[in-house]
């Protein structure tokens, strides 16, 4: 056989050259060792604390509305567990002024960002107060149709370009979201006017029951972010300080006018799709599912964070009454929500006067309703 | 005054807009340098600059999203769509997010887009380029529709649009954009959405219509005319919310009514418009109420196409029918 030529053009080969470059950052391994000196983010003692209390309570309030929801007493819900580190320490690199346009799973950075939780679980319910923003909090409601946040992140930020506020937009999808038109349109866009945004893909395995390999023939989903020209990275989304650390560095390069990032991050969801019944034994094994839960975000924080001698059991159960006492209280102001009306989906269709038609409706609706 | 067509009112309607509000932002495909494949937005950015006057890149989903985007940030876009057969590429921006973003935020968030959108047939285009999509979008709760027929109603209409807190959909017909001139003041004025006009008084059939079909069916009614008949022809001017009164009004004094649309039968806002006379004014009728239409096909290829639309001596033949019912 003749020797292969050297190609001048071989395509084959610059994919594969690209796809070898995306390896998995990480900072702290399963045993919650620091792994990557270099790119430590070095937070204190107290923001290592507070990021870990948030993933506690997170986990809380996961535990706490899948069985909420089991006994009837919330609605629409899409379990976190696992997801915690590519959640709540990407969450922790932004400031209030940062706008985030969440996916339905991401109720808890919202949260986390200010949404008061019996709002979070009115949402839940279909309560229309539940998205009623309170004024000066910079989020969207969570958004249903995948991948649609991607092109209105990068509206929010070119709107931040344009006013010069040092603050970027941050959303999130998964990996199914990666399919999407609007997944491609929001990252070129937001590259085509080096505009700040951060986009965030949760790669949790999964797209309900679709697996990652059948999305796509990318070996990476990060590797995505090459053809828009963003920079992306791909990250261990089961390590809290890579997770951070990566965010932290696109928000800098976004505020300083260095336009958006990609940031996948590699992640598993213990729980189903959503409580609307999915059952993940039809599509995954529960050997997958160990093997997943080794890594999990909340047990190498805590060591890592015990072995710095900043966290112990008690401070952890102390974590985790806070959170049960706080979403019992929210429950229960939920509860309080008035009952709502069709006089009430009318007024809130239009901002000012209503067109003939729902005047009329609202006539019928409103004599109806004070019977 | 100056005598302007009516894309140069349109011009106009934005000029005057991004004068007034530092909020306006006008964008889409081709809108910047080229001014617009239509020059809609001939020399806005070379007077605003390319901060409020820009191009997109190529995708009627993001532009509907960056749109969207920008509202939240205080932003009062006027985007384009730069034909409305590409409306299934942002029918979940237009009808899944922007129609819904009062409703869904409880009334928090307002969403004052204008989306402008040439449309409509008889200027030979390819496919997808002349649909009449207007019920498409006139059916999606939380959207106003207009559809200018003149160039003083389409510079009064754009201003009230981009003025709104609501999501609008502007949809101009091409084959009206150089079709005649018209005095237009050059200062601002507006006027109202979901107020018709009538074009012309009569009082033996009203013809109620919106668009190029307005001049349709002014030909019609002068034909009439000389039959003896007097007709009035009552332009829509916004089809979604209708103006039920002027409809109304115009039906108990004439007490015969046809409808007029460029749309397909089975598309667009006609059927509307019939329900509402016959559930408001049936005791004033003496004949049923016919719709003029094109027939519910596809859009036909452009050598075609002016057989299938709509024209003058069919609204003769279907108003001679309810006049004589």
């Amino acid at each position: 056989m003749a020797a292969k030529k050297d190609k001048q053009f071989d395509p084959v080969k610059t994919l594969h050259s690209i796809e070898e470059q995306f390896e998995m950052f990480q900072i702290l391994n399963e045993e919650g060792e620091i792994v990557n000196a270099e790119a430590d983010p070095k937070l204190s003692d107290e923001e290592l604390t507070e990021l870990m209390t948030r993933m506690v309570y997170t986990r809380i309030l996961d535990q706490r509305s899948i069985s909420l929801n089991r006994q009837g007493r919330l609605g629409f819900y899409a379990p976190t567990a696992g997801q915690e580190a590519s959640q709540l320490a990407s969450h922790f690199a932004l400031e209030k002024e940062d706008f985030i346009l969440p996916g339905y799973r991401d109720v808890p950075q919202i949260v986390f960002h200010g949404l008061p939780l019996h709002m979070a679980f009115l949402w839940s319910r279909g309560h229309y107060q539940g998205s009623i923003i309170p004024e000066g909090l910079n989020i969207f409601m969570p958004q249903i149709i995948i991948g649609a946040q991607y092109i209105q992140a990068a509206g929010v930020a070119l709107g931040f370009q344009k006013r010069g506020t040092k603050a970027v937009a941050m959303t999130y999808t998964g990996d199914g979201g990666t399919s999407q038109g609007d997944f491609y349109e929001g990252i070129n866009f937001a590259g085509a006017f080096r505009s700040p945004a951060i986009f965030i893909i949760q790669n949790n395995q999964y797209a309900i029951s679709t697996p990652r390999e059948l999305q796509t023939a990318a070996k990476t989903l990060a590797q995505k972010g090459v053809a828009a020209g963003i920079p992306s990275i791909l990250v261990d989304g089961m390590d809290a300080l890579a997770v951070y650390a990566a965010t932290r560095d696109a928000r800098e390069r976004a505020i300083n006018g260095e336009g958006p990032t990609l940031i996948e991050t590699m992640t598993y969801r213990y729980g189903p799709h959503t409580m609307a019944g999915d059952d993940p034994t039809r599509y995954r094994t529960s050997e997958t599912d160990s093997e997943w839960e080794k890594r999990d975000p909340l047990i190498r924080f805590r060591k890592y964070l015990e072995a710095k001698g900043i966290w112990s059991e008690e401070k952890e159960n102390e974590v985790i009454e806070r959170a049960k006492e706080e979403i019992k209280e929210a429950i229960k102001k939920a509860d309080a929500a008035p009952k709502q009306k069709v006089s009430d989906f009318i007024n809130i269709m239009y901002k000012g006067d209503l067109p003939f038609n729902l005047q009329e409706q609202l006539d019928i609706y409103t004599a109806k309703e004070s019977k | 005054m100056a005598q302007m067509t009516m894309i140069q009112a349109i011009t106009d309607a934005m000029r005057t807009e991004l004068k007034n509000d530092e909020n306006v932002l006008v964008f889409g495909e081709d809108v910047g340098a080229n001014g617009g494949v239509f020059r809609a937005t001939e020399g806005l950015q070379k007077e605003f600059g390319v901060d409020r006057v820009f191009d997109t890149p190529l995708a009627e989903s993001g532009i509907g999203g960056l749109a969207i985007g920008l509202t939240l940030t205080g932003f009062r876009p006027v985007m384009e769509i730069q034909f409305f057969g590409f409306l299934y590429e942002v029918i979940d921006s237009v009808s899944g997010q922007l129609a819904r973003q009062s409703f869904r935020s409880g009334g928090h968030f307002n969403a004052p887009v204008t989306i402008r959108s040439p449309f409509g047939g008889g200027v030979a285009t390819p496919e997808m380029h002349a649909d009449s999509f207007e019920g498409l979008v006139a059916s999606q709760p939380g959207l106003k529709v207009v559809i200018p027929s003149t160039p003083y109603d389409a510079k009064g209409l754009l201003i009230s649009a981009i003025k709104d807190e609501n999501p609008v959909i502007f949809l101009e017909h091409m084959k009206l954009y150089r079709s005649f001139r018209q005095e237009v003041p050059e200062e601002e004025y507006t006027i109202p959405l979901g107020k018709a006009d009538v074009k012309r008084e009569g009082t033996d059939l009203s013809i109620i219509t919106y668009g190029a079909m307005v001049h349709e069916s002014l030909k019609a009614a002068e034909a009439l005319e000389k039959d003896g008949y007097s007709v009035e022809v009552v332009d829509l001017r916004t089809i979604q919310p209708l103006d039920i009164e002027t409809i109304i009004e115009s039906v108990e004094k004439t007490n015969r009514a046809i409808v007029v649309q460029e749309a397909q039968k089975q598309a667009g806002i006609a059927a509307n418009v019939v329900s509402e006379i016959t559930e408001r004014a049936i005791l004033s009728l003496e004949a049923p109420v016919l719709r003029v239409t094109a027939p519910d096909t596809i859009y036909p290829f452009a050598q075609g196409e002016n057989s299938w639309l709509p024209n003058a001596n069919d609204i003769i033949e279907t108003a001679k029918k309810v006049l004589t019912f």
